[in-house]
């Protein structure tokens, strides 16, 4: 009885497997193929208006180096990017301009015309001026603006080099960026008002910058990366005789150790 | 360099220091008057001497050029002298007695005139030398009236006018002052600004004769001159601070000495000329060191956190130091021994700097602004304080900012810098008497820092 049964279950599920699937699948070989129309974007559809965008990237370039555009249109026909000519409705490209240049693309449709612009910045390098005191160490040590921008002078009290809570602020501020940039040497100059005498301001101006520095090295920064110089009354910011510009002139002053 | 007082010739050293006790110790009492006299300066005790113009030997135009610079010179020496009342031209008679035999003394003697002294000679350009004869007379002794003949010869010149006039001048000053050298022949040294930098110049001790003497072209200051005159210690500003640096006057350049870590600052000349004392922050806070006078064998003096400036040795025993410590706040003037010991504050309060020690030890002269501090009234004066009483007297008074006084050799001027309206660059040169009289300008401004030569 065995061999018999199983011979007749084995037919049957394959019987029932045919069934299943003509079901899924169906029966519809009188429809027609795929209209290609509806997959793409583009398109004369109803007469609407096209929409254009184009980008570049990088914006700005140095001379030399090139830049992608990238574009995308929507209801046009005839897309056309000036000095480059007709290109397909959407695409990208490489380009190399020589000078700044403003890219126009043009896009028509059956619903009108667009434009779009991207203006892509050359820099176009100049003739090296005076070589600002950088001497041999190109760049690794930043431009001096950055560095004033993030490390900024601690004033102090009249006849007191004990950091005020405004400059201990400052400090810490500029403990950071050290830490963040550690090619950096810092010079920390120290200066007094035009009060008193030539000699002690000397000395106090030595024991400002040297808080300056000690609070520093407290933040993390190493001693061997700081170097302090008193300049007392002798340089002064401000010459003026009043409380701004004694104040002015009570500083610890950093700069790029170059 | 210890300076001898001789006790023993006459009356004037004692009452020169008799004057200057009866200053002390009436100082405070009379420093709430703004003017006083005292017997260095009512003239009462000082000798009245007369200056006769000397008589021209020929009648050449270059002696008649050298022969106006003796006189003015001489003139102006025994003038500034501090010890003399002396005779206005004016008064004196218009002869021009020219040999002990042309002289009328009871001219002199007599009203108006009233001298006690006269000082007379010729002068002229002889076979290409300049000749000139000074005497002293004493106008009152009529039987042996000559006190001093001197001759001198040199090279033709106004420079050599002015060297005869200040040897003559010193040769009476020490004659009858109590046998205290004069310093017709000192300098003072003094920083000079000028198109941002600050060089060390020299000057007679009249103003005459002023010269650069260094040209490194930065910031450079506290020119001290070594006590035998040979070499020229300051602080001169460099790409690591400001370094103590040594010129050679002898050499005419830069010597060697010993660059330390920090700031450096001040020198002082120990009086044997052997060491320096100096403020530094090698190690990380202004202290005074000594070292020898090639920057070697440096040695810490003080200890004490903020900073100490502006030491200067006791010029009689060398084994004492004034300097400015500014370790409980505002600066203020302390003494100590020379190895650190015995740290005594001298002043009470307000802003106290750049002192300079009498010659006899006696004395600390140092500007002190007393009531210091934003809107505070008053101004920074010259002061003289007896360092065994701690008294002390004023002598600049509302003519603005003065700063730098520093001691002649003889202890009876102080040349100081002073700037009327407090602008840095309109300070001058100006030299007193040590009580505080006869102040007059040496320079013109735009410049600071005087320093009085030992000699």
């Amino acid at each position: 009885m065995s061999s018999t049964q199983t011979v007749f279950r084995k037919f049957f599920v394959a019987a029932a497997v045919f069934v299943a699937i003509s079901a899924v699948t169906g029966c519809h070989k009188k429809r027609s193929g795929i209209d290609p129309n509806s997959l793409g974007p583009a398109a004369t559809t109803e007469g609407a208006a096209p929409t254009a965008t184009i980008s570049a990237d990088p914006l700005a370039i140095d001379l030399g180096q090139s830049v992608v555009l990238n574009w995308r249109t929507q209801n046009a026909t005839v897309v056309t990017i000036d000095g480059i000519g007709q290109v397909n409705v959407n695409g990208t490209q490489t380009v190399a301009p020589s000078n700044s240049t403003n890219f126009h693309l043009v896009a028509k449709g059956d619903g009108g015309t667009t434009e779009a612009n991207v203006r892509v910045t050359v820099r176009v390098p100049v003739a090296p001026t005076v070589p600002a005191n950088t001497g041999s160490l190109p760049g690794d040590m930043g431009t001096d603006e950055a560095f004033h921008q993030n490390v900024q002078d601690a004033f102090f009290d009249y006849d007191s080099y004990d950091l005020r809570p405004d400059a201990q602020t400052a400090i810490s501020q500029g403990a950071a960026y050290l830490a963040a940039h550690p090619a950096i040497r810092v010079v920390i100059g120290g200066y007094a008002d035009e009060r008193g005498s030539a000699e002690y301001n000397l000395a106090l101006g030595e024991n400002r910058a040297n808080s300056a520095r000690s609070a520093l090295i407290a933040a993390g920064v190493a001693p061997n990366r700081l170097r302090v110089i008193s300049y007392g009354k002798e340089k002064q910011f401000c010459t003026e005789e009043n409380e701004t510009c004694w104040q002015q002139n009570r500083r610890a002053q950093f700069s790029l150790d170059r | 360099m210890f300076r001898p007082v001789c006790k023993s010739t006459n009356f004037h050293p004692k009452l020169w220091l008799a004057a200057m006790a009866l200053l002390i110790l009436y100082g405070p009492q009379l420093h709430a008057q703004d003017w006083f006299k005292t017997e260095t300066s009512s003239g009462a005790d000082r000798i009245r001497i007369a200056v006769a113009n000397f008589k021209p030997i020929s009648a050449d135009a270059q002696t008649s050029s050298v022969k106006g610079t003796f006189d003015a010179t001489l003139y102006s020496d025994l003038a500034s002298a501090g010890i003399f009342d002396i005779v206005s031209k004016s008064l004196a008679p218009q002869s021009s007695p020219g040999t002990p035999a042309e002289i009328n003394l009871q001219q002199w003697s007599a009203d108006p005139a009233s001298a006690a002294m006269v000082a007379f000679g010729n002068l002229g350009v002889e076979g290409g030398r300049l000749v000139a004869n000074g005497f002293l007379f004493d106008a009152k002794n009529t039987q042996y009236p000559q006190v001093l003949a001197k001759q001198y010869n040199e090279d033709p010149s106004e420079e050599s006018a002015r060297q005869i006039a200040h040897r003559f001048a010193d040769e009476i000053i020490f004659r009858l002052g109590g046998g205290v050298p004069g310093i017709s022949e000192t300098k003072i040294y003094y920083v000079k600004m000028g198109g941002g930098n600050k060089e060390i110049w020299e000057m007679d001790y009249d103003g005459a004769n002023q010269h650069a003497i260094t040209h490194l072209g930065t910031v450079t200051l506290s020119p001290r001159v070594a006590p035998d005159n040979s070499r020229l210690a300051f602080s001169s500003l460099g790409r690591e601070g400001f370094q103590i640096r040594v010129y050679s006057l002898l050499l005419g350049r830069m010597v060697n000495f010993a660059a330390a870590g920090g700031t450096n600052l001040s020198p002082a000349w120990a009086p044997n000329g052997k060491e320096l004392a100096y403020s530094s922050s090698r190690s990380g806070d202004p202290e005074i060191w000594i070292a020898d006078i090639n920057g070697g064998l440096a040695r810490r003096i003080t200890s004490f956190r903020g900073p100490d400036v502006s030491p200067v040795y006791n010029p009689r025993t060398g084994s004492q130091i004034a300097w400015i410590s500014g370790r409980t706040g505002l600066p203020q003037l302390y003494i100590m021994d020379t190895d650190g010991s015995g740290v005594t504050r001298m002043t009470d309060g307000g802003y106290a700097t750049s002192p300079s020690w009498s010659p006899n030890g006696q004395f600390l002269t140092f500007a002190w602004n007393r009531k210091y501090g934003p809107g505070a009234p008053g101004g920074q004066d010259i002061y003289v304080m007896e360092v065994a009483t701690k008294k002390w007297i004023q002598l600049t008074h509302d003519g603005g900012r003065c700063d730098f006084p520093s001691w002649s050799p003889d202890g009876r001027h102080i040349t100081y810098a002073n700037t009327a309206d407090g602008r840095p660059e309109h300070m001058k040169i100006w030299t007193m008497l040590s009580d505080g009289t006869q102040k007059r300008a040496l320079t013109g401004p735009g410049a600071d820092m005087p320093n009085w030569s030992w000699k």
